[in-house]
């Protein structure tokens, strides 16, 4: 159990040194997330009502379009330099693999939120610094890594892998992105933790279901 | 667990591999010994890359068996995998990374020990210590080669998997590379590479198999006596159909 944990965030810490090289991901996803929140600021007449209103829908909206073009050059680093095969190579289950990448996709969404979710909050004038947003983006950014890592395998060797990853991993993640929308929307109306268990717990077995099922499946699809 | 008791390295028995409506190996059969360098020969698309992934446990089998020191492929996948090291076609480093950085972390992948010391002896073995902390990214091809071929050697594999290992090197490094095989011969391991320069080949090698078609069309264990059948039996004129997955 210790082994594979070395394993899997070895791998995570791997990418997140090359992220730190190369800024691909984190810099894509952080700028088309406040692009998208942005450009609704303006568009919206964003008075206290609406702010609640549309906000929640807003920034899930902008992280998920965001996370799929750091979802798809993620991989795409891997098959570029055919390292993918290396990792393939060595002596470790592929699930492994598989929890390694999705632990480097979960700390590149997350720290492009810390980034999008501050001037969210400023732009909307909404109260987000709360446990229950941490709870909220924890839950849903591990779902889309966990969703995400495994349709940006699926769609890597594909040649029009830039369409075919949206196509596959939205509607897959749309229960998740209603479970974040509905309880980020309770959290700025002031609710309580009450009011939004039900959708965190679909997340929670969002997420419990995905990660296991896609380590399984995973291993099925680097067969070549 | 593996049987140390097995005298072959490798057992490929009715290999059959197709990509699509292409065969690529057609029920291939093959036997190599323990503690020999064999060198697979044979034009393009003749199933040699196909045949070393396969070894690899890069690319599956459509049907057949193959066994790697009397492990089936198909069970302890991790464990045949750590009894081999491979160099294939492309380096497959991560080019941001200094060749310290990549061979680290692929000791931890290897869940390798002392892993300072073996880099250091690894990186001697194949000339590249002088640029430990380059970044793959500045290197020649040729050097990233012996990067790759670094990391292949750093678990000290049974073994030893080479798809044209020459290719990219100068003449110095093929001089050592030979060094790195001579050794392992002489340690008892095995090494299967395959390559298109016959004639240094037929020198280095204990054995020659020559595919044909996705077949082993000659099997010789006196490579040196047998030069003029195994270059008849390699024969450039003949490209096979299975090319695009060369």
């Amino acid at each position: 159990m210790k082994g594979s944990l070395a394993i899997i965030w070895a791998i995570g810490r791997k990418d997140l040194l090359l992220e730190i090289r190369n800024k691909d991901v984190v810099v894509a996803v952080a700028g088309f997330a406040l692009l998208v929140v942005v450009i609704f600021t303006f568009a919206t007449d964003l008075n206290q009502a609406n702010a609640k209103l549309v906000g929640p829908g807003v920034l899930w909206a902008g992280i998920a379009f965001a996370g799929v073009t750091g979802l798809n050059r993620a991989f795409a680093l891997e098959v570029e330099g055919n390292t993918l095969e290396a990792l393939m190579l060595a002596p470790i289950s592929r699930d492994l693999i598989y929890l390694g990448k999705a632990l480097g996709n979960f700390l590149f969404i997350t720290v492009a939120q810390i980034i999008v979710i501050p001037v969210f909050a400023v732009l909307f004038n909404l109260v987000v610094f709360r446990w229950e947003m941490l709870a909220i983006s924890l839950l849903t950014t591990l779902g889309f890594s966990a969703v995400g890592t495994l349709f940006a395998a699926m769609s890597v060797r594909v040649r029009a892998r830039e369409v075919m990853l949206p196509l596959l991993f939205l509607p897959v993640v749309t229960p998740l992105l209603m479970a974040a929308v509905e309880s980020t929307s309770h959290m700025v109306n002031g609710r309580s933790w009450s009011d939004m268990s039900q959708w965190l717990q679909l997340a929670v077995a969002f997420d419990v279901a995905f990660i296991v099922v896609s380590a399984f499946i995973f291993q099925h699809i680097l067969e070549d | 667990m593996v049987s140390q008791a097995t005298q072959l390295a490798v057992k490929a028995e009715a290999i059959v591999k197709n990509y699509g409506e292409t065969a690529v190996l057609r029920g291939l059969e093959l036997s190599l010994p323990v503690g020999e360098v064999t060198v697979l020969l044979g034009t393009n698309g003749a199933g040699k890359t196909t045949l070393l992934r396969i070894l690899a446990m890069l690319t599956s089998i459509d049907s057949g068996n193959v066994s790697i020191y009397g492990t089936d492929l198909s069970r302890n996948g991790p464990d045949v995998r750590a009894l081999t090291g491979s160099v294939l076609h492309s380096p497959m480093l991560y080019a941001d990374m200094t060749i310290r950085e990549n061979l680290m972390f692929f000791a931890e992948m290897y869940r390798l020990q002392n892993v300072d010391d073996l880099i250091a002896q690894t990186t001697e073995k194949v000339g590249i210590e002088q640029r430990i902390d380059d970044r793959v990214r500045t290197l020649s091809h040729g050097f990233q080669k012996r990067v790759a071929l670094a990391r292949a050697l750093m678990h000290d594999p049974q073994l030893l998997l080479l798809d044209e290992p020459e290719s990219g090197l100068d003449t110095r490094s093929v001089s050592r590379l030979d060094q790195i095989i001579d050794d392992y011969r002489s340690a008892g391991r095995t090494v299967v590479m395959t390559t298109h320069i016959v004639e240094h080949a037929l020198e280095i090698a204990d054995r020659a198999v020559v595919l044909n078609n996705g077949l082993v069309g000659l099997n010789s264990a006196n490579p040196s006596g047998d030069r003029a059948e195994i270059l008849a039996a390699y024969s450039p004129d003949t490209e096979s159909s299975g090319s695009a997955h060369q």
